[in-house]
């Protein structure tokens, strides 16, 4: 047997949301286990039920601060069957409308504030100034383009959803507002500037990634299937559409599903260590059915992008990355080619005349049920609710973009992990590199998390060969559910968590959720 | 003949004999901030926060009879700590989670906490459990938000003569009851063309399935919060 160490990576820095990765090594060095852990619980699901079902557009929404307009729009399009009404055209360009500023905001603050500082100076790089300051100070023109972009997306979502964080846009059945002359004619007159930015976004990602093309191209990459929707005629949607998914090398597994049927389509699957499920394709199994969302599976998934340049870009994309990529940091890329697409998309909308007037909501026959798909800035985002005869929420399930992305964001770690880490003395910089993984998704782990009665506390013990020896759980229990191809002795000891050795001679212990217990003292990061 | 007057805050309020000083206040368009007041009942007195000193004595603004020469404050500092912390109550006493409440941005108790510069809850929350009924086809009843005016009340008794409401227990555990063998609003003949429907100053009483159509920027306090509405002029 083997002594093992532990290394947690609390919290990751430059995410949405609070997790940790864990890494297990044995004496050499040598990667036992990574695993990505989210560490706080919401219960959004929870305490939805009993309420009224117009809240809901609202109150979801709290989820997140970076896309709540994603949760806003995505919970009024279960709610637009609930009411029974077919939104508006002038409600739909509305709610198209904050789409396309929200993703060009939230594509913006990823890309400029919290991934760049990597990609501009090294994955281990000076720590001190590998950050938005270091960004200010030695690309101030990078830095400025960011937040300028991020700050149009904004304004546009403040002039039709009331506020630049969590309004009151959409509602069931359509919007509550038109879009001002006086804001249209505004955003207009900007809007071909921030096209421009977007064009040197795209081509700064470009750069970045063919300057490290050979480190960046296996960086983490595992293949998978990716799902994404996509309109009737297979371009790009972010909106609405039917649900593809395409193998890894981008074979068409399935096409135009539609919203109410993803419970065919897709499982959740519960693993003890973590408050995010892992959902998968029910025909394939949770084993090879895990797929990847986001800019990196849509841009590959859809046929084209529906607006010029954007679409240019794509292929560009393509031609650099024949096939289908699985670079975790070929997302960085493609996020910012859906940038130039959100900036030409509000042009578009931006001439029509339909934002400043016409009707804005319509019902029809009360129904109990309704299923909203989008596709947010981290991917494609799930909304279903129940609702009973007295308006209140009876059930709701949300499956949000990053739990899409949960299966492969812990792929994407392991190999990093094996990868930089195996048999070197573990560094800061080493670590980054895990947390560039991840970043590369760009989670937000706060939305992400909400597997209400899910989250026992429990202890795996095992072997240095990774079989489970025993599992215990917080109060003695034993839990019903475990990670998968781990089978457990019946005879085995089980491990309370008030015990405080890292590493035993017999047996490596490691604790499957986060307790302050079994996680160092120090502020951030540790590796020992 | 020239009517008679107190001072309000070193200012001369001239006031109608009966008016209180509330009214008398309203009339010349000097805000007093209150909550439970309401122009269309008789004063009710109960949550305090239009608590003046009326010759150095607190009083409440609202069922005070205005006398001449009388010398009223309300402007003070102390007044003012007094009244941030009878909201921060009313807030912890009850659920307010107004960033997912319709009655945002036309909430009495919201305006006023955020006209006298409440920031914090500063008490800790007691959280009650309080089921909202449902039960009404048009009106929703969420008692986390109750604030025990008695608006709702004294509008269903007096002016709709249904007597749907009351308040029941005393003390901390005083709360709005519906009178019905059920206890179910749907089981009383309260309609949604009731006062009583549109009366309440926070969310309780809400007709159902318009919550959120009215836009940011649009909903009454937005436009002409109770300050504005006193003092007759437009929020900068």
């Amino acid at each position: 047997m083997t002594d093992l160490r532990r290394i947690a990576i609390e919290p990751l820095s430059r995410v949405e949301g609070h997790g940790k990765v864990t890494l297990l090594l044995d004496e050499a060095g040598k990667v036992h286990e990574a695993r990505l852990h989210i560490v706080e619980f919401r219960g959004f699901e929870a305490f939805i039920v009993g309420r009224p079902y117009w809240e809901v557009p609202v109150v979801v929404q709290r989820l997140c601060g970076i896309c709540p307009v994603s949760h806003n729009l995505c919970a009024a399009k279960a709610l637009d069957q609930v009411v029974g009404g077919v939104p508006p055209p002038s409600a739909v360009k509305l709610r198209r409308l904050m789409h396309s500023g929200q993703m060009l905001q939230s594509h913006a603050l990823h890309f400029f504030h919290l991934a760049s500082p990597d990609l501009l100076f090294g994955f281990d790089s000076d720590v001190s100034r590998r950050n938005l300051i270091g960004l200010v100070a030695q690309h101030p023109d990078i830095a400025k383009m960011g937040v300028l972009l991020r700050k149009f997306g904004q304004q546009v979502l403040e002039a039709v959803y009331g506020k630049r964080i969590h309004g009151t846009g959409a509602v069931p059945g359509g919007v509550n507002k038109h879009l001002a002359l006086e804001a249209r004619d505004t955003f207009l007159s900007q809007v071909p500037q921030v096209k421009a930015w977007a064009l040197e976004a795209v081509a700064l990602a470009r750069r970045l990634t063919e300057v490290n093309e050979a480190r960046h191209r296996g960086f983490g990459a595992v293949p998978s299937n990716l799902l994404g929707l996509v309109a009737s005629d297979g371009a790009l949607d972010l909106y609405d559409g039917g649900l593809r998914g395409v193998d890894a090398e981008g074979r068409v597994l399935f096409d135009g599903v539609e919203a109410a049927d993803y419970q065919a389509l897709i499982r959740e699957d519960v693993r003890p260590w973590s408050y995010m499920k892992f959902p998968y394709l029910e025909r394939l199994g949770p084993d090879v059915g895990w797929y990847k969302v986001g800019p990196l599976a849509r841009v590959q998934l859809c046929d084209r992008l529906p607006t010029p340049l954007a679409e240019a870009a794509r292929r560009d994309f393509r031609a650099a990355y024949p096939g289908i990529t699985h670079a975790p940091l070929a997302f960085h890329w493609a996020r910012m080619i859906e940038l130039l697409h959100a900036a030409e998309d509000l042009e578009r909308l931006l001439h029509d005349d339909g934002l400043l007037h016409g009707d804005l909501v319509s019902t029809g026959a009360r129904q109990r049920e309704g299923i909203g798909i989008i596709e947010a800035p981290r991917g494609t985002l799930i909304h279903h609710y129940e609702v009973g005869d007295d308006d209140l929420v009876s059930r709701c399930n949300l499956i949000v973009s990053t739990t899409n992305n949960n299966q492969a964001m812990n792929e994407a770690i392991r190999s990093v992990a094996r990868r930089y880490l195996d048999g070197h003395e573990v560094t800061e910089g080493l670590l980054n590199h895990v947390e560039v993984a991840v970043r590369a998704f760009d989670p937000c782990l706060s939305c992400a998390t909400h597997a209400m009665g899910r989250m026992p506390l429990e202890v795996t013990v095992v072997d240095a060969r990774g079989a489970v020896v025993g599992v215990g759980t917080r109060g003695g229990g034993r839990s019903s559910e475990r990670p998968r191809g781990e089978t457990t002795s019946s005879s085995s000891s089980t491990t309370s968590c008030s015990r405080s050795t890292r590493s035993t001679s017999s047996a490596a212990t490691r604790c499957s959720s986060s307790t302050r217990r079994w996680t160092r003292p120090s502020p951030s990061r540790c590796a020992r | 003949m020239s009517r008679p007057r107190f001072t309000l805050d070193g200012v001369p309020v001239e006031f109608d004999e009966g008016q209180t000083l509330i009214e008398a206040a309203r009339a010349a368009h000097t805000y007093i901030p209150f909550l439970c007041a309401h122009p269309d009942f008789p004063a009710h007195g109960s949550c305090r926060v239009c608590t003046v000193l009326v010759n150095g004595r607190p009083m409440a603004a609202c069922t005070t009879r205005a006398a001449a020469g009388l010398t009223v404050e309300s402007q003070t500092p102390s007044l003012h700590a007094d009244r941030q912390a009878l909201v921060q109550m009313l807030l912890v006493e009850g659920n307010h989670f107004c960033p997912g409440c319709e009655k945002s941005g036309g909430c009495t108790l919201q305006t006023l906490g955020t006209d006298l510069g409440v920031t914090s809850a500063g008490f800790a929350h007691e959280s009650p459990q309080r089921p909202v009924d449902a039960s009404h086809p048009d009106l929703l009843l969420d008692f986390n938000r109750c604030i025990l005016c008695e608006l709702c009340v004294r509008a269903s008794a007096d002016v709709d003569h249904k007597h749907v409401f009351a308040l029941s227990g005393r003390g901390l555990h005083k709360h709005l009851i519906v009178n019905a063998e059920s206890g179910r609003l749907a089981d009383t003949g309260m309609s949604v063309d009731d006062v009583a429907a549109r009366v309440c100053p926070v969310g309780v009483i809400l007709k159902k399935r318009v919550g959120f159509s009215t836009p940011i920027g649009q909903r009454p306090h937005d436009v002409a919060p109770p300050r504005t509405q006193v003092e007759g002029k437009e929020e900068p």
